[in-house]
């Protein structure tokens, strides 16, 4: 089967500081992908050169067979793939209503989707739970609605890769329990790529683990290997076997 | 913006337009003809508001679109002898062109670079009227003469110079660009301008093109402007330097801040509401322009929403 | 005349330009490099400081170096105080949002100007020179009062840049300036650092008015010019660069003086004018200066 997704040699340098570094990486179609790493290790930088934000020093990204190392952020969208925001970025003061039917409208005039905006609108807000909150302002949602909200944007963008930039930060437990079940939903029709601090929720979700260590792979694995792995327990946990 | 009443919307501004036709038949000659200014000046801060309240770009140079709609119409009837429709089509591609250019050159900043790279264009634009003072007429400014400002329909011809033709040619384009901007507001293509305005970063990773889209709202905006100066050069017969110059990039960010960013109707109500009290001042001072001063510290220090933008908050959420 | 004196004459006369224009656009870049505001009034000050330097040198009798000595010190200080309480007034109740101050200060730009029209008129008036010493030149005579605007105003540039880059209150301007968050959580008054760089940039504005009222003349419409050049030399010397300013100045200057001679200036200014926007569409930090922030 061919990798939905590969980088190779993929780098980006901030000044002196090498945020990634010659990242080989392949993300095969319908798996649950986490990406850990401690603080600083270059996992948010490599996201964001994989959906566009930033562009590379070098290195190539190629998408579903496509080189798309130079193409921007928007077009990569247009193609299936979707980034959700690490800080909550919804907009304020749109409703929740408006917020969703920007991505609805976006795969209905691509020809992604059939439909009408409402009805697109209205099924993304039922998925995550937050349909009769539609017509509120969102920056009045409370702070774990609106992290749902941005889950339900990613969602209606119909993505084939869906990145998660720590998305369970700042939720209650309960929260937590329902967004592992929208999870493993989503994960029924697109990829997922998970960056992702709370290790519970990683080894519930995750099929495979990727480990970032000063912007390179430090390692990779199922959960088990991951776990048992004495490198990343030195570099990431912190413990000596 | 949201998915409820669009009748209640629309029945709202054709009753707007349904009163100023109205207003025609009742108010003494002198108003009649001011409102008739007046409507035609709401289009150029209609076309302002497309792009300072919903894309939220602060141009400080749309006099250049203004004038370009002006000139192009002008010169067309003075030097070329166009009919009135092709020269009022001749001011609208000058516009559109121009705003074209501009736009692909000035979308390259943003913010504060946005404003005075705008402010530095239509200086250009300015300073080039004055230049080719023997075909613009420099800061003297032409006539249009009267007898090329006909309207010819069939077998009839209407003089735009008539007071009733005047006002209800400016009342038809008046209500055109209202209704064209109710339906864009309320469009798909309204709702990603907005977006583009709270959160450009975001909207891109929307998948959209944003640089596309404001693109389309400058040469939108550019255009609707043109069409109020080539408006204005046909009915009211006249085109000068003035008109290019910054004062006129500021009035229409004015009247748009006065009657409420943002708002379909604001731009008609804040254009409306400064021009009567510069006219009513005006007969005891001259310094018009300190009124104008004092109105936009005054504006942005206490009321930055507008007229209707405030009334849209605390009472009817509804308005477009 | 030939065309070496006549260069040389061009030259000395765009040094002058060089020299106020240097000062004027130091005070714009200064505002914007601290504040981050950018002052369509500008001008009006610079308007308002040689309006004044009139009113004060007609008001003292006696020889005209009195009268002039009296501008230079008063004018200045009455422009910032002026300026000051528009700061306080307007832009710090504005929170110093760069759009809402822009369309303050252009408020602020017609009041001055009107005023300026109702008090003063709408005439002409020169101020008397300090002194009419003629520098005789193998060429052609030259006024050595103009001469002597180019010391004076290397002279404030230079005390400018010694407080600047040697004093504690630069150090406190520039921490402002690089970081008012954590300046102002280091105890710097942030708040009254900006009512003074607001005011200080304003009298620069002025006291390079009154150096030029005496070989021009004071109109209530003299701002505008001084601030479009001033924009140009902000731009092209990189936004809030002290270095950057004065070499775009002296540049833009000379440029002026030369150019104008040979071409309509008119001309001339669609010219710089079209080519500054550009260069602030493709390279927004300037000729001299490096990309920052």
């Amino acid at each position: 089967m061919m990798p939905l997704l590969t980088t190779k040699g993929l780098s980006r340098n901030f000044g002196g500081l090498r945020a990634v570094d010659g990242v080989d990486f392949a993300l095969m179609p319908g798996e649950i992908r986490a990406v850990i790493g401690p603080n600083g290790a270059g996992k948010t930088t490599f996201v964001s050169l994989v959906s566009g934000r930033i562009q590379p020093s070098s290195g190539m990204i190629v998408f579903d067979g496509a080189d798309i190392t130079n193409l921007p952020a928007y077009a990569r969208v247009r193609l299936g793939i979707a980034y959700t925001f690490q800080i909550t970025s919804v907009f304020a003061n749109l409703t929740a209503y408006d917020n969703v039917a920007l991505p609805v409208q976006r795969t209905l005039t691509d020809g992604r989707s059939k439909g009408a905006v409402h009805a697109g609108v209205m099924a993304a807000l039922e998925r995550t739970g937050l349909a009769d909150r539609a017509h509120m302002p969102a920056g009045q949602l409370s702070y774990g609605h609106q992290r749902l909200l941005e889950v339900a944007m990613g969602l209606a963008l119909k993505p084939r890769l869906l990145i998660l930039d720590e998305p369970t930060q700042g939720l209650a437990d309960s929260e937590i329990d329902n967004f592992i079940g929208l999870v493993r939903e989503i994960a029924k029709s697109a990829t997922v790529l998970l960056i992702e601090h709370n290790m519970p929720v990683v080894m519930q979700l995750a099929d495979r683990i990727t480990v970032f260590n000063a912007g390179k792979i430090l390692a990779e694995g199922t959960p088990e290997q991951v776990r048992a792995n004495a490198e990343v327990q030195a570099a990431y946990l912190g413990t000596t076997p | 913006m949201k998915e409820v009443s669009p009748a209640k919307a629309y029945a709202l501004h054709l009753g707007v337009i349904a009163l100023l036709f109205a207003l025609s038949f009742v108010l003494p000659e002198y108003h009649h003809g001011l409102l008739a200014r007046i409507m035609v000046l709401a289009v150029f801060a209609m076309g302002y508001n497309m792009l300072f309240g919903y894309v939220g770009l602060l141009s400080l140079g749309h006099a250049m679109f203004f004038s370009a709609g002006l000139y192009g119409a002008g010169l067309a009837v003075i030097h070329l002898g166009w009919s009135v429709p092709a020269a009022f089509a001749a001011g609208l591609a000058c516009g559109a062109l121009l705003a074209l250019i501009i736009g692909v050159l000035a979308l390259r900043t943003s913010g504060v670079a946005f404003m005075i790279v705008t402010m530095m264009f239509a200086q250009v634009f300015y300073l080039i009227i004055l230049y080719f003072a023997s075909w613009t007429g420099g800061d003297q400014g032409l006539v249009v003469p009267q007898s090329a400002r006909v309207l010819v329909l069939g077998s009839t011809s209407l003089g735009l110079t008539n007071p009733t033709v005047r006002y209800m040619s400016a009342l038809a384009l008046f209500s055109i660009v209202l209704l064209v901007t109710l339906a864009v507001v309320r469009s798909r293509y309204g709702r990603v301008l907005v977006a583009i305005r709270e959160n450009e970063e975001r909207t891109k990773m929307l998948g959209y093109d944003t640089f596309s889209n404001k693109l389309a709202a400058v040469v939108v905006s550019g255009t609707i402007c043109a069409a109020s100066g080539a408006a204005y050069a046909l009915l009211f017969g006249y085109v000068g330097s003035t008109f290019a110059s910054v004062q006129y990039s500021i009035l229409p960010l004015l009247w748009v801040l006065l009657g409420g960013a943002a708002t379909t109707l604001g731009p008609l109500i804040g254009t409306l509401f400064m021009y009567y009290v510069v006219d009513i001042t005006s007969g005891y001072t001259s310094a018009y322009l300190l009124i104008v001063g004092i109105a936009l510290i005054l504006l942005v220090l206490f009321f930055p929403k507008g007229i209707l933008g405030t009334i849209r908050q605390r009472w009817l959420g509804w308005l477009p | 005349m030939h065309f070496g004196p006549h260069l040389l004459l061009a030259a000395l006369e765009g040094l002058v330009t060089s020299a106020v224009l240097a000062l004027t656009a130091l005070g714009l870049s200064l505002v914007f490099g601290v504040m981050r505001v950018v002052n369509v009034a500008h001008g009006e000050f610079f308007m308002l400081g040689a309006v004044l330097a009139w009113a004060i040198s007609t008001a003292i009798s006696g020889h005209p170096s009195l009268g002039f000595l009296a501008a230079l010190v008063l004018a200045p200080l009455i422009v910032g105080l002026i300026a000051l309480v528009a700061e306080r007034l307007v832009l710090r109740r504005l929170n110093y949002n760069p759009e809402a101050t822009i369309v303050a200060t252009i408020g602020m730009l017609y009041i001055i100007q009107q005023l300026a029209l109702t008090f003063y008129g709408p005439e002409a008036r020169p101020v008397e020179p300090p002194f009419s010493y003629r520098i005789l030149l193998p060429w052609f005579g030259y006024s050595g009062y103009k001469l002597s605007i180019i010391a004076a105003s290397a002279l404030l540039l230079v005390a400018t840049w010694f407080v600047l880059t040697r004093t504690k209150i630069g150090l406190v301007m520039r921490a402002t300036q690089y970081d008012s968050e954590t300046a102002q959580a280091f105890g710097i008054p942030v708040d009254r650092v900006y009512a003074g760089v607001f005011a200080l940039g304003a009298m620069l504005a002025a006291v390079a008015a009154v150096l030029i009222v005496p070989i021009s003349q004071a109109h209530y419409l003299m701002g505008q010019d001084p601030l479009l050049l001033s924009f140009i030399v902000v731009i092209i010397g990189g936004l809030g660069s002290l270095r950057g300013t004065v070499v775009a100045a002296v540049l833009i200057g000379l440029s002026d003086g030369i150019i104008s001679v040979f071409f309509s200036p008119t001309l001339a200014k669609i010219i710089a004018t079209l080519l500054v926007a550009m260069v602030l569409v493709f390279r927004p930090q300037g000729l001299f200066g490096t990309a920052s922030r």
